[in-house]
C-alpha cells in the first residue's frame, strides 16, 4: 500500500501538515463506515477495509519516523521485522551515557529537572537526525537509502529512550 | 463539495422516506430512549411522562418487571431484583466478586466465566437482564411513536473494552433492535452540546455516571468530531459514593459483621437519599430500621461527605491529565468542559473538575439526557434521515490490543487511542517441524504482563500445511469496527490456506449461546417469525438491487467492460427474480451471488470516488 498515494501526494519527507489534515478529513468523509450506515453489508465492508487503511495512512504519514520508514519501504528497504545489530560505536556509547543518567535520575536533588534536562539533550539529538534523514532521503540512491536506514534504526533508539523519561516522569507527578 | 455527495454509492440512490430512529442510553442507574422529532432531538417518557427508567429488573415466579415498580421491589426482594446489571456484562464471576463484594444476588457458581444469576424460578445472564431494560425502552418509543423501528444507536461508556461493548450489542438484538452503532457515551454527549453551541475547538467531556467514570477529549471542527484520547475507570462511579457513604454508616454505628440483604439494601438506598440531599444542603439525618426493628438515626455534614469522596475524586482528576497528555495538549488549550452523568449533580465534584480545567463546567444540558439526546442525534443520520449531514464521529479505541509471547507477556498490536475502525496484521511462524496448529491469546489493556490484561479470546489457527519450523507465515489481522468491536482473521501466506479460527470469547457468551437466546426469545414472540424473516430477506433482496442498478448506471460505462456488465446484470436478474418469490435461502443465495459479482466493482467505485474528489480537492485549490 502507497499511502502516499492514497493521499494524493508526491512521496516527500516534507509533508505539509494543514493539506495532510484536510485531505484525511475529505477521505474520511468518503470512507467512513458511518457514511454507508444504509448500504449493503458488502458495501459497509469495503468501506470498513478502506477506512482501516485512510486511518493507518494518515498516522504513519504524519509521524516523521513513519513516514521515513514508510519512503525506505516503498524503495524496497525493509525495516520492520530486521535484527540488525547497531554498529556505530560512538553511538552506543553516548546510548550507554544516557540510560545511565536516566536510572540516576530519580537519586537527584531534582529528580524532574534531572529528567526534564536529559529530555532536552534527547529532544534535540533527535531534531538534529531527523534533518539529517531528510537530506538523505531527498537523494534516492542506494547509498544515501543505507544512510537513511541507519538514521532511522538510531532515532528509534532515541524515541524509545524519550518514552521511558516520559513514564519516569509521569511517576513522578504522581499519575 | 459537490463531488462529495456523487461520491456516497450508499446514501445517493434511493428518495428517502423517514425512518424512525432511537438513541438509547443503557445507564448502570438510569436509562433513557431518545429521538429527533421535526428537528428536535427529545427523550421519550412513559404513560406518567416518566422519562427516566430505573436500570433494574425484577423477577418474579411468572412475569418480570422493570423500571420503577422494580426499583421499589429492590430492598423487599433484594436477590431476584437485579440492579446496576451494567456492571456485569463481559465480566466474570471473580471480577464481579471482587469489585462489589456485598451483592445480594445468587450467583450460580457452575460457569465462573459467564456468570449466571439464580432468580425465580430461572437463571438469567447478565445480557438477558439488559435486554429486558432495553426492551422495555424498544416498546415505549413504539408506543409513543406509533411505528416500528428501523434501528438504534445505544450508548456505552468510551472505556468499555470489547467483552463488554460485545454484551451490549448482544443484548440490544436479544431486545429487538437493530442496531446501527454502539456509540461512545461521551461522545454523545460532545455531539449534543457541539452542535448546541456550534463552537469550533477543543471539548472535554467529563462523565461520572452510576457505575463509570470516562473522560474524553474531542476536537470539533467543521461538522467533524474527534475523539483525540479517552481514559477512565469501566467500575468507579456515583454508586462508589454511596458505598463509602455505607461504610461510614457502619462505623458509625458499630454496624460490624456481615449484614442481612435487606439492611444492606436499606443502608444502600438512606447513602443515595443522603448524598442527592446534600447537594442542595448542608448536612442530612437518615433514619431506619435495623434488623431488631430498634430504629437508627445518624447525621452527615457535607463536609463530611467530601472528605469520604476525596480519593475517588481526585482518580478521577488523575486520569483527566493521562487523557489530556494523551491527546498532547495543555490545560488551557481546552475550550469547554461538559458535564455528564447524575454523579456531575455533586457540588464537590464539578468544583474539583473546574479547578483541575481553570474553567467553570457545563451544566445546561440535564446531565441524565444528554447521552441519550446526542446518541438519537447520530441514530437519525445513520438510519438515512439527513442525507447530506456533514457531521461525522472519528472515535478511538480506548484500551491496547495485544497478543501473548513467550513469558507471559503482552505485545501491544494496536495502542489504545488508534483511531478507528484500524486493522493490523502480525506475522507468526511455528517452532516445530509440521506443526499444522497454532494457540492465539488476544488481550486487552496497558500492563505488560498477561496476567494484569483483560483476556478477550483464546483461539486455535488449525489447517497448516506441515512444513519445516519457521517456514510457515501466518499473518493474523486484527480488525476494530467504528463500534470499537474486534474481529481477527488469519491466513497462511506462503499457501494462501487461510486459517480455520475458533474464536472462544473468554468473558461473557459465544455465538451459539448468543443464537439459541435468539431463537428461544423468537419462539415466544408473538407473530410469525418466518414471515417477518422474509420480509426482511426481500427487503434486503431490493435494496442490494436498487444499490446495485444505481451504480451501474452511474460507473458501469466508465469502470466496466461490456462482459463485466452483463455478469453482473446477470446476477440482478437472478436477485430480481429470487426476491419475489418466498425461498428465504433461495433469495440470500442471490444476494450473495450478486455480492460476488459486483465485488471488484464495488471496490473499483471506491477507489474512483477517492481519486475523483480528491483530483478535484486539488482544482479547488489551484
Amino acid at each position: 500500500m502507497n499511502y502516499f498515494a492514497l493521499f494524493n501526494l508526491t512521496p516527500s519527507f516534507d509533508v505539509d501538515k494543514a493539506t495532510l489534515a484536510a485531505t484525511y478529513q475529505q477521505l474520511q468523509k468518503l470512507t467512513h463506515p458511518d457514511k454507508f450506515a444504509t448500504a449493503s453489508e458488502r458495501d459497509k465492508l469495503i468501506a470498513l477495509q478502506k477506512n482501516a487503511q485512510v486511518n493507518d495512512g494518515y498516522q504513519v504519514l504524519k509521524t516523521p519516523l513513519s513516514r521515513a520508514e514508510h519512503m525506505l519501504e516503498l524503495r524496497g528497504v525493509e525495516l520492520q521485522h530486521e535484527q540488525k545489530t547497531m554498529q556505530d560505536g560512538a553511538f552506543l556509547m553516548q546510548q550507554m551515557e544516557w540510560r545511565e543518567q536516566l536510572d540516576e535520575a530519580q537519586h537527584a536533588s531534582d529528580p524532574l529537572e534531572a529528567l526534564e534536562s536529559l529530555d532536552d539533550e534527547v529532544a534535540a539529538d533527535i531534531k538534529r537526525l531527523l534533518s539529517e534523514l531528510g537530506a538523505f532521503l531527498e537523494q534516492s540512491d542506494e547509498a544515501a537509502n543505507e544512510n537513511a536506514a541507519n538514521l532511522v534504526r538510531k532515532l528509534k533508539f532515541l524515541f524509545k529512550l524519550r518514552h521511558e523519561i516520559e513514564i519516569k516522569e509521569d511517576a513522578l507527578s504522581d499519575f | 463539495m459537490a463531488l462529495l455527495q456523487i461520491a456516497e454509492p450508499g446514501l445517493s440512490a434511493a428518495p428517502h422516506q423517514r425512518k424512525l430512529a432511537v438513541g438509547i442510553d443503557l445507564g448502570t442507574t438510569n436509562s433513557l430512549v431518545a429521538t429527533v422529532r421535526s428537528g428536535q432531538a427529545e427523550t421519550l417518557g412513559d404513560n406518567n411522562n416518566q422519562h427516566l427508567l430505573p436500570s433494574v429488573v425484577s423477577y418474579t415466579a411468572d412475569n418480570v418487571v422493570v423500571g420503577e415498580q422494580a426499583k421499589r421491589d429492590a430492598s423487599l426482594d433484594p436477590a431476584n431484583t437485579i440492579v446496576s446489571v451494567k456492571r456485569f456484562l463481559g465480566r466474570s464471576l471473580n471480577d464481579i466478586r471482587s469489585s462489589y463484594p456485598d451483592l445480594p444476588y445468587d450467583f450460580d457458581e457452575s460457569n465462573p466465566n459467564s456468570p449466571l444469576l439464580n432468580v425465580t424460578g430461572r437463571q438469567v445472564n447478565p445480557v438477558e437482564v439488559s435486554s429486558e431494560i432495553l426492551t422495555a425502552l424498544r416498546l415505549r418509543a413504539e408506543q409513543v411513536l406509533g411505528e416500528e423501528l428501523s434501528g438504534a444507536v445505544v450508548t456505552v461508556p468510551a472505556y468499555f473494552d470489547d467483552a463488554q461493548r460485545q454484551g451490549t450489542k448482544d443484548a440490544a438484538q436479544l431486545a429487538g433492535l437493530k442496531v446501527l452503532r454502539l456509540l461512545n457515551e461521551p461522545t454523545a454527549a460532545a455531539i449534543a452540546y457541539g452542535l448546541d453551541t456550534a463552537q469550533e475547538g477543543v471539548i472535554a467531556v467529563y462523565d461520572l455516571g452510576g457505575g463509570t467514570f470516562d473522560i474524553s477529549i474531542l476536537r470539533l471542527s467543521k461538522g467533524v468530531f474527534e475523539v483525540l484520547a479517552t481514559g477512565g475507570d469501566s467500575a468507579l462511579g456515583g454508586d462508589d459514593f454511596d458505598h463509602v457513604i455505607v461504610k461510614y454508616f457502619r462505623q458509625q454505628l458499630g454496624l460490624e459483621g456481615t449484614l442481612s440483604k435487606r439492611l444492606h439494601r436499606v443502608l444502600l438506598d438512606k447513602a443515595k437519599f443522603a448524598k442527592e440531599t446534600l447537594s442542595d444542603k448542608n448536612s442530612v439525618t437518615v433514619d431506619f430500621a435495623d434488623d431488631e426493628q430498634k430504629t437508627l438515626s445518624l447525621s452527615i455534614s457535607r463536609e463530611t461527605f467530601e472528605g469520604l469522596i476525596a480519593d475517588l475524586t481526585k482518580s478521577t482528576l488523575r486520569a483527566c491529565r493521562r487523557a489530556l497528555k494523551d491527546a498532547e495538549l495543555e490545560k488551557d488549550e481546552v475550550l469547554e468542559v461538559v458535564m455528564v452523568g447524575g454523579s456531575t449533580r455533586v457540588p464537590y465534584v464539578r468544583e474539583q473538575v473546574g479547578e483541575f480545567f481553570g474553567q467553570t463546567p457545563l451544566t445546561s444540558i440535564d446531565p441524565d439526557k444528554v447521552v441519550a439526546i446526542g446518541a438519537c442525534i447520530q441514530a437519525d443520520i445513520l438510519v438515512g434521515n439527513k442525507p447530506d449531514g456533514e457531521m461525522l464521529l472519528l472515535d478511538v479505541l480506548p484500551l491496547s490490543l495485544g497478543l501473548e509471547t513467550m513469558g507471559g507477556l503482552v505485545e501491544k498490536v494496536i495502542h489504545r487511542n488508534t483511531t478507528i475502525p484500524v486493522a493490523k496484521a502480525q506475522e507468526f511462524t511455528t517452532f516445530k517441524d509440521g506443526q499444522t496448529a497454532m494457540m492465539i491469546h488476544v488481550l486487552q489493556g496497558e500492563r505488560e504482563l498477561v496476567d494484569d490484561c483483560r483476556s478477550l479470546a483464546k483461539f486455535t489457527l488449525r489447517g497448516i500445511p506441515p512444513m519445516a519450523a519457521g517456514a510457515a507465515h501466518i499473518r493474523v489481522t486484527f480488525q476494530v469496527d467504528a463500534d470499537g468491536l474486534l474481529n481477527v482473521m488469519a491466513m497462511e501466506k506462503s499457501s494462501g490456506v487461510q486459517a480455520e479460527i475458533q474464536v472462544k470469547p473468554s468473558y461473557g457468551l459465544d455465538e451459539s449461546q448468543i443464537s439459541d437466546m435468539l431463537k428461544a426469545s423468537m419462539q415466544n414472540a408473538t407473530g410469525d417469525m418466518q414471515a417477518r424473516m422474509l420480509k426482511e430477506q426481500q427487503v434486503e433482496a431490493a435494496r442490494v438491487h436498487e444499490a446495485l442498478q444505481a451504480a451501474l448506471n452511474a460507473d458501469g460505462a466508465e469502470l466496466l467492460s461490456a462482459a463485466e456488465i452483463d455478469t453482473i446484470q446477470a446476477s440482478l436478474v437472478v436477485l430480481d427474480t429470487a426476491g419475489k418469490n418466498d425461498d428465504i435461502d433461495a433469495i440470500k443465495q442471490a444476494i450473495s451471488a450478486a455480492d460476488a459479482a459486483s465485488q471488484i466493482f464495488a471496490e473499483k467505485r471506491m477507489d474512483h470516488s477517492i481519486k475523483k474528489a480528491l483530483a478535484g480537492h486539488t482544482v479547488d485549490s489551484i
